[in-house]
């Protein structure tokens, strides 16, 4: 826990009421160091190889997931399945537009997952807003809010799509880039700026653990 | 010869090692068997291995305290304790574990021990879900022992010993000595008991594993899940040797032991697929019912 390379100043979480501020963490996220060589790639295989979904549909696009866990898709055989809890799960897929109110919840889920942990943006909505790109309470792009390690565009996507999805999210890990989560730890002020810039009543934690 | 106690505790080693693994592949291979009946490819037999790299592999971890740490260690050490008591191959100076005289009573312990451990681990991690996951688990549980203890005690009273070791070599010499034939009340009393303790389908609202309501592991991650997993495979083999020799005959070889635990589990799996999921209050009167009538009967028959 002594290899801090990044050190903001301690968040206040001032958002919340002085009563509960001690209820959460006050401490910044940090990078993590990836094991090395072949271990890191045995762990990267098993992590491509078991990605559990954290099963919360942020939008329309979450009507494409269900599919998935049916006879006909079937992503079980992929090694994929849903958990109902983000502090287990390790793909977090979101699910088309993310309004103002669901990117709160958003942040909030993608801060309580372990990492390494994985982002799929689903639908056009959450590349450039899509449909809803002049909307008063949607966001535009998802990645400047959260880091996004595989886009699949079409509104809606299909299935298939998802599929093929997933297998580019797996290349992905197993090369070693889905660093998400370091990512997001070394822009955390930049990110964070961005969530405030767009959620006017900021009434969480600054850090969610 | 009699081994010397660390001998011993190096053939427990191996026993555990082999009852791990072999938990592991079962699970997987049932939930391969689950996913034909539905008409899917399912996921690979060594999917539990692999979560449990993964999720042993994830970088950070999170805490609640010092109770909530000593929530899966607990589990694990029921599962380890449930097993290490069992012999699980009958005669065999390998996979005797520490089968010792009254055996029986202590794993009836550990049996809830893991549960009771668990709930406390939980209990401190302060979601909402975790404190619903437990008490849906003691509540049924507690529902399911019933009928399992009075076929137990059926059983304790028709062999007059409380080592598991005797019974099985009461149950030697063919199949009508099996308390299956000679008993089989109390069989059925306990393998209905069984399938709520391995909270396969009909029962398994309680760890519900891909819905809202997880139950206790809620807030269980990383490396804590994967000991989770690993207890999972343990202690559903530790159970499954229980219940082949109590009731089945025990095994005298390893091959037969695959067998006989393979064919119980099936039962699972077997019921689960045909029959969907009950509400805990209604797995409840369902275990306190017809099972426990069976289970009176079969002390009654058995006292008699």
């Amino acid at each position: 826990m002594s290899d801090n390379k990044l050190k903001p100043a301690p968040l206040p979480n001032e958002g919340l009421p002085p009563e509960e501020r001690g209820l959460f963490c006050d401490v910044a996220p940090r990078e993590y160091e990836p094991a090395k060589g072949i271990v890191e790639d045995f762990y990267n295989w098993a992590r491509s190889e078991s990605l559990w979904i954290l099963g919360f549909g942020t939008g329309c696009g979450a009507i494409e997931l269900r599919p998935l866990m049916t006879s006909r898709f079937d992503m079980y055989r992929f090694g994929i399945q849903p958990r109902p809890t983000p502090r287990q799960s390790s793909v977090f897929v979101i699910g088309g537009y993310a309004s103002v109110k669901t990117l709160k919840r958003i942040v909030r889920s993608y801060e309580q997952m372990m990492g390494p942990k994985f982002v799929i943006a689903l639908g056009s909505c959450t590349i450039n807003g899509g449909m809803y790109w002049d909307s008063y309470n949607t966001i535009k792009r998802i990645d400047q809010y959260i880091p996004v390690d595989t886009y699949i565009t079409g509104c809606m996507p299909r299935p298939e799509a998802l599929l093929a999805g997933f297998q580019e999210l797996k290349k992905i890990i197993k090369a070693g880039k889905g660093e998400g989560q370091n990512e997001y730890a070394r822009n955390f002020d930049w990110y964070k700026a961005n969530q405030k810039k767009v959620i006017k009543n900021w009434n969480m934690p600054d850090y969610n653990w | 010869m009699e081994p010397t106690i660390i001998v011993r505790i190096g053939y427990a080693f191996i026993s555990l090692f082999v009852i791990t693994n072999y938990g592991l592949l079962l699970i997987g291979s049932m939930a391969r068997i689950s996913a034909k009946v539905q008409g899917r490819v399912g996921q690979p037999v060594y999917q539990p291995y692999i979560d449990i790299v993964k999720s042993s592999a994830k970088r950070n971890s999170i805490s609640h305290g010092i109770m909530f740490y000593l929530g899966p260690v607990f589990r694990l050490a029921g599962g380890i304790g449930t097993y290490m008591f069992i012999p699980a191959v009958f005669g065999s100076v390998l996979f005797r574990n520490f089968s010792d005289s009254g055996d029986l009573l202590l794993v009836m312990y550990f049996i809830f021990f893991g549960q009771l451990g668990m709930a406390l681990g939980a209990g401190e991690g302060g979601h909402p879900y975790s404190a619903i996951g437990v008490s849906r688990g003691l509540a049924q549980m507690t529902a399911f022992e019933v009928p399992f203890a009075l076929s137990v005690i059926a059983v304790a009273i028709q062999y007059g010993t409380l080592d598991i070791t005797a019974i099985v070599a009461a149950q030697q010499g063919g199949f009508m000595h099996w308390t299956l034939a000679t008993n089989p009340l109390a069989v059925l009393a306990a393998i209905i008991a069984f399938l709520g303790m391995s909270m396969h389908n009909p029962f398994s609202v309680v760890i519900a594993p891909q819905e809202i309501p997880i139950g206790p592991p809620t807030e269980y991650q990383s490396n804590l899940l994967g000991m989770l997993q690993t207890n999972r495979a343990i202690f559903n083999g530790a159970k499954l040797v229980l219940y082949m020799n109590l009731f089945f005959g025990g095994a005298t070889n390893i091959v037969v032991m695959v067998i006989k635990t393979f064919l119980i589990y099936f039962i699972n799996v077997f019921v689960g697929q045909a029959f969907p999921r009950l509400r805990v209050d209604q797995s409840i009167r369902f275990f306190l019912g017809v099972p426990t009538l069976i289970g009176i009967a079969s002390v009654i028959i058995a006292a008699i």
